[in-house]
């Protein structure tokens, strides 16, 4: 079954949708950012999946050995994995900023001290 | 069904399990504890994908890092989640849901997961795989993708992290200093 045969990508996006849905429903600015991080790591998961060949190996030279993984994907992540931690150290350091300047990180009361909503 | 599907679809599953708890609990230590099992969990996934390199990284820098950022910030503001009054979970369910359906439809017609004629392997792959050793001279060809052939996105990597290390600074800096001035009045 053509289903059964993508269950990595299909786990990945089940965990995105997780993530996605601490993002929309969440009113506490750490817990969304918690979200989009386990977002970015099912990015990861399914960036990852599709380097995997059946039988290949670790994309490191072995002697003797024919099939590797495909190591594209790999370089693409490990790039994306640092930077992804650079732009959440930045959005925590604005969820600190905006405590300071409202005295909570709830989405509600902020709008609330806003009037905005 | 080879041990290595088997490992893959357990440790998925774990985290699926702690993706749901990080749902549901509102104790934003709790939630930080949770995402660092989470992301070493993803490592694990990793390892058992070919990637070592990857979980290595997502190991040190997501697992580590992450949570000790996390865990820093929660020392700043609260330690609990408010309930929230204005959320309305079936709005979130059902954008969450739109998406995920359109996702899963998307990648239907993807090849089969480990296929070793998928068209992914079929492009620039090979040559890495095959001449890199030569081309560069080092075994792991990883490193030799990210340092050589690939030298200019690690260039803008550095940029990045460059950028956001300058962004945290000014954010967090121009705080000690206001908290300063503010002893001073007191005083």
């Amino acid at each position: 079954m053509r289903f059964l045969q993508l269950y990595n990508y299909e786990i990945a996006i089940f965990l995105a949708m997780v993530g996605l849905y601490i993002v929309v429903s969440s009113g506490n600015l750490v817990k969304k950012i918690a979200g989009l991080s386990m977002f970015q790591i099912s990015v990861f998961i399914l960036y990852i999946s599709m380097g995997v060949v059946e039988g290949g190996t670790v994309p490191i030279l072995i002697e003797g050995v024919q099939r590797y993984s495909n190591p594209l994907p790999h370089v693409l992540i490990l790039t994306a994995i640092v930077v992804g931690v650079a732009t959440t150290a930045v959005a925590l350091s604005l969820v600190i900023r905006i405590n300071e300047a409202y005295g909570t990180a709830e989405e509600d009361e902020i709008h609330e001290q806003d009037e905005s909503f | 069904m080879n041990l290595d599907s088997v490992i893959d679809i357990l440790l998925l599953a774990f985290m699926a399990v702690i993706a749901i708890a990080i749902v549901r609990i509102r104790d934003l230590f709790g939630i930080a504890m949770l995402f660092s099992i989470f992301s070493l969990l993803s490592a694990g996934v990793f390892t058992v994908m070919d990637a070592a390199d990857v979980a290595f990284t997502e190991a040190a820098v997501g697992a580590g890092i992450s949570t000790i950022l996390m865990l820093a910030t929660l020392t700043r503001t609260a330690r609990k989640e408010k309930p929230s009054n204005s959320k309305n979970p079936a709005v979130a369910l059902i954008v969450v849901f739109v998406t995920g359906a359109l996702l899963v439809f998307g990648t239907s017609d993807l090849p089969r997961f480990g296929d070793p004629q998928a068209p992914v392997h079929q492009h620039v792959a090979p040559r890495y795989i095959e001449e890199s050793p030569k081309e560069i001279g080092i075994p792991n060809m990883v490193t030799s993708v990210l340092a050589s052939y690939r030298g200019y996105d690690t260039l803008g990597e550095t940029t990045v992290i460059f950028t956001a290390g300058i962004a945290v600074m000014a954010l967090l800096g121009m705080r000690r200093s206001r908290r300063r001035e503010d002893d001073e009045e007191i005083d």
